[in-house]
C-alpha cells in the first residue's frame, strides 16, 4: 500500500440539540492513501457527510468533535528545494485560521453533497467568493467563470487571465458544452448537473492532494458520471491524488475504489478490498445493502428487499451490537449486549460482527 | 391495445412543448440567442403507469416537468390532463391546461405534485417538518387541525421518517432524510400524477428500496401515475412501465421499457445503457465512449443532434433532422437509420 495522506483515529462528533445528543459519528478509524480511492457507504444519516467535513474542520454547528485525531500527512517543499513530510492533526488547527484555510480547497478539496448545500445559508453580494465556493457554495448574482477564476487564484500562483483559462478547460473536461460562452453564465441558468459539474471544476481545478467526494454524481446522467469518474483517475494517475469517494451508488463505488469502509450508525462495521466486500461481505448489514439495490433483469415491480425496521432513534440507541434490533442473525442475549470489537476475518478484511468473534 | 382503449386511458398528453430561455447580454439586456432547454417534446402518460424520463444533464428533464405543473410558461404546445377537480360530481374531464385561468388552474394543481430534484427549492429552512407539509392542504382549504396532523404523522411514516421529528427543521436532517421530506410533502394533497425528479438519488440503497417500495404500493393503491425522472437506468427500469429517452431538447426514444432495454434502436439509448456502472468490481467495462463536446441547446448542430457524437453517423444525419417515428408498435424513435443498426442493449 501507498504513503498514508490522511489517518483519522478514533473520530467522535457530537451534535448538541434540543432533545439530547446525537452521536454522528462514533469511533472512526480509517486511513485514505496518496494515489488510492477509499469508498465510503452506508445508509443515510451514518454521518459520512460528518466524518468528511470533519477532515477539513468544519462541522456544522451545532456539532463539536469530542474525541480522536486526524493526521494529515502533509506535504511541503523544503528549503533545500526537495519535499518534506509534516504530520499535523487537523483537529488542533483553528478553524477559521490561516492554515486551514490554505489546506481547504487547495490540498484537500471537497466536493459537497448537492442536499447539503442547502444547509449555508445564502450568501449576499458582499461575501467572499472563495470562501462561499469551498464551502459549495456559487454565489446567485456573480458569473460562474468570475467565481472559479478566484477560487482557482487562492489555490494556485497563475494571473487572472490563466485561471480563466484553466476554468474554461475544466469546465470543458467535466462536459459543459461550450464552456467558452458559459463561464459568463449565472448560477440559476445552469441546470442542476451542470452546478454539479461547475463544483467539480473548481475542485479539480485547484490541483489538489485530496479530493472528498461527497455524492459527486448522484446529479449527473450515467454518461456525463462516466466521463467525470474518469477525469477523476486520469488526474489520480497525473498527481497521486488521494480520493475519499462517498457514495449511494454501489456500481459507482464498484468502480472506482480500491478499499471501501462501511458506516452504520456513526460507527465503521466493516472494512475490506472493494472486491472482498462485493464477493465475500461477512456483515449482515454490509450484505442487506448490496441486496437492496434493484439490478438490471432482476424482476421488475418486484418489491425490493429493504432492511427491516427504521433507523433506530439517535438518542436511544441499542445496546450492544447497534445494528441488532434489524440484523437477521440476531443473537439473544449476546448481540443485545456485548458491543463487538474489531475482527480480522481476511487479509486486510476486518469486521465488528459478534457473529466471527471467537469466544 | 385498441385505438380508443390507448385513448381512454390517457392521463396527460403533451404535445409540441417548448421552452426556450432567452440569452441576455449587455446593459440594456438584449436577447441574443436562445437556450432551448425544451424543443418540440410529444409524451403522454396513461393513468395508474409510470414513464421513465432519462437523459443527459442538461437535456431539459426538469425544464419539462416544470412546464407541465405550470411552473414555468412553455413558449409552446399543448398540455392536455383529464382532470376531476373541475366538474362538480369529479368526471374525468381532458383539459388543455395553457389554456386555463388562474383561478382554474390552481384548482387542477391539485392533481398534480412535484417531488424536487433539488430539495433547496421545495424546502423553506425557517419552516418546521409539519408546517412543509401541511402547507399544501392549507392552501387548498383540504383537512383542520387535528385531521392534518393525522395525515401528516402518517405520511412521515410512510415515508420512513420518525413522526416526533416533525417540530423540527430541515437543516436538522441529513441529506437523504430531507428528500423524503420533499416525498411527504408531495403526496399530502392525493394527487394523480406525481413528478419524481430524480426523488431517490440522494437516498441511500435501503432507503431507496423502502421508497421505491412506497411509490410503487402508492400507485397500486391510489391509482397514480408517475412521470419518473432519474439517472440510474437500474432504477427506472425497476419502475417504469414505458422510458423516454431525451437528447439536447428533444425525446428521441420512446418504448415499452423491456424493449428499449434489451433492443434500443437509437445510438444514444444504446450508449446510455453502455455507461451504468455496474455493482461488480471485476466487471470489465463496455461502455461506448462517446466523442465530441456535448451538445450545446443554444446552439445545437444541424441534422440530428447526435449526430458530432454517433459512431453511425453517416451524411444524411448532419443535413436532415430525423423524423419521430413509430418503428415498432408504440415503439418510437428519431433517428435515420433506426432498424437498420443492430444495437446492443442488456
Ligand atoms: N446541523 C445538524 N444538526 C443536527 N444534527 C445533524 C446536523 N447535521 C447532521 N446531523 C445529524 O448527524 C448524523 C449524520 O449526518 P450526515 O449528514 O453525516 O449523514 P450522511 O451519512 O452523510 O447521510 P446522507 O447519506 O443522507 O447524506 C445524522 O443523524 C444527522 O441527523
Ligand atoms: N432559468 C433558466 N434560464 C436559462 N437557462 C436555463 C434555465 N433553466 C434551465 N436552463 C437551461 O436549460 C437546459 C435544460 O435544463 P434542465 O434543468 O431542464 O435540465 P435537466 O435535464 O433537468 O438536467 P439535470 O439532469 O442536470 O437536472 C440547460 O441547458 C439549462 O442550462
Ligand atoms: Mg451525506
Ligand atoms: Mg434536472
Amino acid at each position: 500500500m501507498s504513503e498514508p495522506l490522511v489517518e483519522v483515529k478514533n473520530l467522535k462528533v457530537r451534535f448538541d440539540v434540543r432533545e439530547g445528543i446525537i452521536k454522528a459519528v462514533d469511533g472512526a478509524t480509517f486511513t485514505v492513501h496518496y494515489g488510492q480511492t477509499l469508498g465510503v457507504i452506508g445508509e443515510s444519516g451514518c454521518g459520512k457527510s460528518v466524518t468528511a467535513r470533519a477532515i477539513l474542520n468544519m462541522v456544522p454547528k451545532p456539532g463539536k468533535v469530542v474525541g480522536g485525531e486526524i493526521l494529515y500527512h502533509r506535504r511541503r517543499p523544503s528549503e533545500n528545494g526537495s519535499e518534506v513530510t509534516e504530520i499535523v492533526n487537523i483537529l488542533d488547527l483553528d478553524p477559521d485560521g490561516e492554515e486551514i484555510r490554505q489546506i481547504r480547497g487547495g490540498e484537500i478539496a471537497m466536493i459537497f453533497q448537492e442536499p447539503m448545500s442547502s444547509l449555508t445559508p445564502v450568501y449576499t453580494a458582499g461575501a467572499h467568493i472563495t470562501e462561499a465556493v469551498t464551502l459549495h457554495r456559487l454565489l446567485p448574482i456573480r458569473k460562474v467563470g468570475d467565481q472559479m477564476a478566484e477560487t482557482i487564484q487562492a489555490h494556485r500562483r497563475v494571473s487572472k487571465q490563466e485561471a480563466k483559462e484553466i476554468a474554461i478547460e475544466m469546465l470543458r473536461r467535466v462536459g459543459i458544452p461550450n464552456p467558452r460562452e458559459r463561464v459568463d453564465a449565472y448560477p440559476h441558468q445552469l441546470s442542476g448537473g451542470q452546478r454539479q459539474r461547475v463544483m467539480i471544476a473548481i475542485a479539480l481545478s485547484c490541483q489538489p492532494d485530496m479530493l472528498i467526494a461527497d455524492e459527486p454524481t448522484t446529479a449527473l446522467d450515467v454518461s456525463i458520471e462516466a466521463q467525470i469518474l474518469d477525469l477523476m483517475r486520469e488526474l489520480q494517475e497525473e498527481t497521486n491524488m488521494a480520493i475519499m469517494f462517498i457514495t449511494h451508488n454501489l456500481g459507482v463505488v464498484a468502480e472506482m475504489a480500491q478499499e471501501i469502509v462501511v458506516m452504520y450508525l456513526g460507527n465503521i462495521v466493516e472494512r475490506a478490498s472493494v472486491v472482498d466486500i462485493f464477493y465475500n461481505p461477512k456483515h449482515p448489514y454490509t450484505r442487506a445493502l448490496l441486496e437492496s439495490i434493484p439490478r438490471f433483469g432482476k424482476g421488475r415491480r418486484q418489491r425490493l428487499t429493504s432492511i427491516k425496521g427504521m433507523v433506530p432513534d439517535p438518542f436511544h440507541l441499542p445496546s450492544g451490537c447497534l445494528f441488532h434490533p434489524r440484523c437477521p442473525h440476531f443473537m439473544p442475549g449476546k448481540c443485545d449486549r456485548i458491543e463487538p470489537k474489531w475482527t480480522q476475518v481476511g487479509d486486510n478484511h476486518w469486521v465488528r460482527c459478534l457473529l466471527y468473534e471467537k469466544e | 391495445m385498441a385505438e380508443q382503449e390507448r385513448r381512454d386511458n390517457i392521463l396527460l398528453e403533451v404535445r409540441g412543448l417548448k421552452k426556450y430561455f432567452p440569452i441576455q447580454r449587455g446593459l440594456l439586456r438584449r436577447t441574443v440567442g436562445y437556450v432551448r432547454a425544451v424543443d418540440d417534446v410529444s409524451l403522454y402518460v396513461r393513468e395508474g403507469e409510470t414513464l421513465g424520463l432519462v437523459g443527459e444533464s442538461g437535456c431539459g428533464k426538469t425544464t419539462t416537468g416544470r412546464c407541465i405543473i405550470r411552473l414555468y410558461e412553455p413558449t409552446a404546445g399543448q398540455i392536455h390532463f383529464k382532470t376531476t377537480a373541475l366538474s362538480p360530481n369529479g368526471d374525468p374531464q381532458m383539459v388543455d391546461l395553457l389554456s386555463l385561468d388562474k383561478e382554474r388552474m390552481k384548482t387542477v394543481r391539485r392533481e398534480m405534485a412535484m417531488i424536487f430534484q433539488d430539495p433547496i427549492n421545495s424546502l423553506n429552512p425557517r419552516m418546521t417538518v409539519f408546517d412543509i407539509i401541511a402547507e399544501p392542504m392549507e392552501i387548498h382549504g383540504m383537512g383542520r387541525g387535528p385531521e392534518v396532523e393525522e395525515t401528516v404523522v402518517r405520511l412521515l411514516e410512510h415515508v420512513g421518517l420518525r413522526p416526533e421529528h416533525m417540530l423540527r427543521y430541515p437543516h436538522e436532517f441529513s441529506g437523504g432524510q430531507r428528500q423524503r421530506i420533499g416525498i411527504a410533502r408531495a403526496l399530502a394533497l392525493n394527487p394523480r400524477l406525481v413528478i419524481c425528479d430524480e426523488p431517490v438519488s440522494a437516498l441511500d440503497v435501503s432507503i431507496q428500496a423502502q421508497t421505491l417500495n412506497l411509490l410503487l404500493d402508492l400507485q397500486k393503491d391510489f391509482g397514480l401515475s408517475y412521470i419518473f425522472i432519474a439517472h440510474d437506468l437500474s432504477v427506472v427500469q425497476h419502475v417504469s412501465d414505458r422510458v423516454a429517452v431525451m437528447y439536447v431538447g428533444k425525446v428521441v426514444e420512446v418504448a415499452d421499457v423491456e424493449h428499449l432495454y434489451s433492443r434500443p434502436l437509437h445510438p444514444y439509448t444504446e450508449a446510455l445503457l453502455s455507461a451504468v456502472p455496474k455493482p461488480d468490481p471485476l466487471y470489465k467495462s463496455e461502455r461506448i465512449l462517446m466523442q465530441g463536446d456535448v451538445a450545446d441547446p443554444a446552439n445545437p448542430p444541424s441534422g440530428c443532434y447526435f449526430h458530432p457524437r454517433c459512431r453511425y453517423a453517416q451524411p444524411i444525419c448532419e443535413r436532415e433532422a430525423p423524423e419521430f417515428r413509430e418503428l415498432e408498435p408504440d415503439h418510437w424513435v428519431a433517428c435515420h437509420r433506426a432498424g437498420e443498426l443492430h444495437l446492443k442493449g442488456v
